[in-house]
């Protein structure tokens, strides 16, 4: 492995990330709070990077293991940096909250220790969600978009951190592509803000709010979520939860007006199909607790769209509802969004892909000299990537299992740690029972925050980056 | 400039990397999807699957966006279509690798007007040139002509006994009484562009220019001269070998061609008439030994497989052949087998890929002085360049020796009215002239570039 470059890669990501930090300063110095926490942070950051970064490589070929291992680490360097400033006086006392916190914030999940986010500080708070804006899209993707090349293979590093079953290129180079990527985020990130401002939010909140539905995260800077918000706002925040849990390549595709292979994406029909689906059921389940049947509707669109994107803001506390709408969001928290969005979960294609297998399966059992392809996209999937779609699927199970056990080491009931493990394994953020929407995850002990922090990590990177960063094998001198 | 690149065989592959390297936006097609995938996990390209001549193939690529557009896949037939439907559908410059004999002999020209060509290559025949050229010269271990014919850059290792070893460059072309100047030298991996302080060591590979004429006269006095190799054995009936023993035989060199399949050496025979085709497996050492190969001038080892060319020219050069020439494509087996003794070696891959990177960066460049001609030496580390002097700029007028020019920069020619300049610092760069420079470490895209 090549170790050298990875500790150098790793130094430039923390000097980023100090760069990054400045944000957060200078909304402290905005509302004339305490700068100083971002201040110390940001310099050790800084500090840290430019020692690591003075290892030098002797040679820039990285492989797919050092891709991985490279992804996973940065993302843990910047959740424990990033931890900091809460850790400084006037936020988060425990380190291990802040890091849970932080991590939650990174890997987009949402899940927060803290039952009143209002009593941080405006710095903090935007910090907080700031992580979420970060996170959604990739911190190496951005790293790629603003570094000079880091290596001719970098390509195995934007499949280490973007999500999906098949990563491709928009454009020849990797580094054109991070930027054409961020670009488009950076363009709906704007469009977010500018609607909800006018619609009455002020500029903080506006990007507080946009940055958490942009990264499919979800901390919102009041208890309530989005349940105070008006009408207007809360459908806004339904429709942009929607279109960023898209597959970006399609975006790219509208820009580039090949506008018809959008509409011939059966992922996108498939995923809009299931939140339609999901809202029909649950409005029709909810009605009798709502004044209107429009109330109602909007309440279940919200929470679908919330749950499906792996965002995790909420409009009402779906904890009170009947039975049948709380499994339907939990399997929705299985589902997650399209591959190369901001979202978790196991990914539309995913699923799609599997059903078809399956019924190409069972067509083989019956017809057992049957030929046949299993096709996504108008495209043959080859038997490599059919391996690969069923063997994240058993190591999905395994690992969820994993974590389901630790948690049960907690005096809760069997719902909220399951829905706990799963919601943060999705990178949803809220549970049901003891952790739901109007709940928080302040109950649980430092080990079981540490156990959910990693569940939130493997989630996000997709198993393997944080698997290979564990296995021994990757570390022996071979 | 974005560039699409039809097939991903070996040639594919070389002219993808370096055009890659060159910064250029590279969207590469081959038909099996492991090939694609492996491209694209080692090369910084798109990689598209499908056939070259297939539309939705190529508007996926974005053909129509393209300003070069280059098919090398196995079949001349597919590279012929490729290029006149990429052609059709926007792209704005394109190059098929047409490597057939039946196709290059007459019907070249017409092909490529009508097809719309902008440009056929031949990697074999190019090839086989270059092992013409070496066979001329059989002291060099590369040689390269410019546009001025008669003017070359050559290679050679500097071997224990050559009186170069020792000796301060600036003393040199006093002692030997002719024109020439040493451009690069290779001293166990690093390249350095020398000075007059510079001096040689055995084991040295040096680069240098000259006119032939000159060439000969110094080669004379430096003892190493070698009569051009006439008796000549080639191993494999590829298609370079074809070209070459079709060539040879037109400046009266007896050709022997040792090949293992007899349908081939059927058609090597009908169309080569003066050569002898023995049909018989070259990797036996009995069968060269009886072919008579400790009598040959030159043995050049032609075989589709870099490893059997490698090894068989070892033997060669351990029968004590004068000159064994290897053809290798892969990068990674030419500093291999230097390593392991062998000196002269041919590879199809960096030629082709030499030629489109300089047509690729002529294209770039097409107002300002472009670039001539391009060879890679010393195995890429260093290139000769030759440039246009289109009208007056910073550089016209100025003495040499007053040009702030960058390091490992070296004007090595200056070629006015049909007449060659060594460059001395009173020199100057008139429009209209032809320079070659040598330059380490850089990529010129204009004559300008070599300005600070």
């Amino acid at each position: 492995m090549n170790r050298r470059m990875i500790v150098h890669t790793l130094g430039r990501m923390l000097q980023l990330e100090a760069v990054l930090l400045l944000a957060p300063l200078a909304v402290a110095l905005l509302y004339r709070e305490p700068f100083v926490p971002f201040l110390v942070t940001a310099a050790a950051a800084a500090l840290t990077g430019v020692a690591l970064a003075l290892v030098r490589p002797r040679t820039h070929v990285i492989y797919a293991r050092d891709g991985f291992v490279l992804v996973a680490l940065s993302w843990l360097f910047y959740s424990a940096f990033g931890a900091l400033p809460f850790v400084l006086p006037g936020g988060i006392p425990h380190y291990i909250d802040a890091f849970f916190e932080t991590m939650s914030g990174f890997t987009t999940t949402g899940a927060s220790i803290l039952p009143d986010p209002a009593v941080l500080p405006h710095g903090m708070l935007f910090w907080r969600s700031f992580t979420h804006w970060i996170g959604g899209m990739g911190i190496l993707v951005l790293c790629m978009a603003v570094v000079p090349s880091l290596s001719a293979r970098s390509i195995h590093i934007m499949r280490a951190e973007m999500p999906g079953p098949i990563v491709g290129k928009l454009v020849p180079r990797a580094r054109d592509t991070a930027k054409i990527l961020y670009l488009i985020y950076i363009g709906m990130t704007l469009v977010q803000i500018a609607l909800l401002c006018c619609g009455g939010m002020s500029l903080f909140d506006s990007a507080v709010y946009t940055f958490g539905t942009a990264g499919t995260g979800g901390f919102a800077p009041v208890a309530s979520s989005c349940g105070g918000l008006s009408p207007f706002l809360q459908i806004t925040i339904t429709v942009f939860m929607v279109l960023f849990g898209v597959n970006f390549n399609l975006y790219y595709l509208l820009l580039i007006r090949r506008g018809k292979s959008v509409l011939k994406s059966a992922e996108l029909w498939t995923y809009l199909g299931v939140i339609a689906c999901a809202t029909g059921a649950i409005a029709a389940n909810i009605a009798p607790l709502c004044a209107t049947a429009g109330q109602a509707t909007r309440h279940a669109a919200f929470q679908v769209a919330s749950v499906i994107s792996t965002t995790g803001f909420s409009t009402t506390d779906f904890n009170l509802w009947p039975g049948f709408s709380k499994t339907i969001l939990l399997l929705l928290m299985f589902c997650g969004a399209c591959a190369g969005s901001t979202a978790g979960g196991l990914k539309v294609s995913r699923l799609v892909l599997l059903v078809r297998m399956l019924r190409r399966h069972l067509q083989k059992m019956t017809h057992p000299r049957a030929v046949g392809t299993v096709k996504l996209e108008g495209k043959v999937v080859g038997e490599e990537t059919q391996r690969g779609v069923t063997n994240y699927f058993a190591l999905y199970a395994l690992l969820l299992g994993g974590i389901l056990l630790l948690l049960s080491l907690e005096p809760f009931d069997l719902e909220t740690n399951l829905s706990a493990a799963i919601s943060c394994f999705n990178n949803v953020g809220p549970g049901l029972g003891a952790v739901g929407p109007a709940a928080s995850y302040a109950g649980y002990s430092a080990f079981s925050k540490l156990v959910l922090s990693f569940a939130m990590l493997f989630g996000r990177l997709e198993l393997y980056p944080v698997l290979f960063l564990f296995a021994p094998s990757s570390w022996m001198r071979k | 400039m974005k560039i699409i690149i039809v097939g991903c065989g070996k040639i594919g592959t070389a002219i993808l990397s370096s055009l890659a390297a060159e910064g250029h936006d590279v969207v590469a097609i081959d038909n099996q999807p492991a090939v694609v995938d492996a491209i694209t996990d080692v090369y910084d390209v798109m990689g598209v699957t499908g056939s070259g001549a297939d539309c939705d193939t190529l508007q996926e690529a974005g053909v129509a966006g393209a300003e070069l557009f280059v098919a090398v896949t196995g079949s001349d037939e597919l590279n012929m279509l490729s290029c006149f439907i990429a052609g059709k559908l926007g792209a704005s410059h394109t190059i098929a690798r047409i490597r057939n004999p039946e196709y290059n002999d007459s019907s070249l020209g017409f092909l490529r007007r009508e097809l719309g060509l902008s440009m056929s290559i031949n990697p074999e025949r190019l090839a086989a040139v270059e092992v013409l050229n070496i066979l001329k010269f059989p002291s060099a271990v590369k040689i390269e002509s410019f546009s001025h014919r008669n003017f070359v850059m050559m290679e050679l290792w500097l071997h224990a006994d050559s009186p170069f070893a020792g000796a301060r460059l600036s003393d040199l072309r006093q002692r030997f009484g002719a024109k020439f100047l040493i451009c690069t030298v290779q001293r166990s991996g690093e390249v350095f562009i020398p000075d007059g302080s510079f001096t040689l060591q055995a084991g040295d590979k040096i680069g240098m220019t000259a006119m032939l004429g000159e060439l000969t006269k110094l080669l004379k006095s430096m003892g190493i001269a070698q009569k051009r190799a006439r008796d000549i054995l080639i191993l494999g009936g590829s298609r370079t070998a074809y070209y070459l023993a079709k060539m040879l035989a037109a400046v009266g060199s007896n050709v022997k061609i040792i090949e293992q399949d007899a349908a081939v050496c059927e058609s090597l025979c009908e169309s080569l008439p003066k050569a002898v085709v023995i049909h018989g497996d070259g990797t036996g050492q009995e069968l060269l030994l009886e072919e008579g190969l400790t009598g040959m001038d030159a043995f050049v080892a032609l075989t589709g497989m870099d490893e059997e060319n490698i090894l068989l020219s070892i033997y060669a050069a351990s029968r004590n052949v004068p000159k064994v020439i290897a053809k290798i494509n892969r990068d990674g087996m030419a500093g291999l087998a230097e390593r392991i003794g062998l000196e002269t070696m041919v590879s199809p891959s960096r030629i082709i890929s030499d030629v489109l990177v300089r047509y690729a960066r002529a294209l770039e460049n097409s107002l300002g002085s472009p670039v001539e001609t391009l060879y890679q030496l010393m195995d890429g580390a260093a290139e000769a360049l030759e440039f246009i002097v289109n009208g007056e700029s910073d550089l016209t007028g100025v003495p040499l020796r007053d040009l702030p020019t960058r390091s490992g920069i070296l004007i090595a020619a200056i070629f006015r009215d049909r007449k060659s300049v060594l460059p001395t610092g009173e020199d100057v760069i008139l429009p209209g002239d032809r320079v070659i420079v040598i330059a380490k470490g850089r990529r010129l895209r204009d004559l300008s570039d070599i300005l600070a």
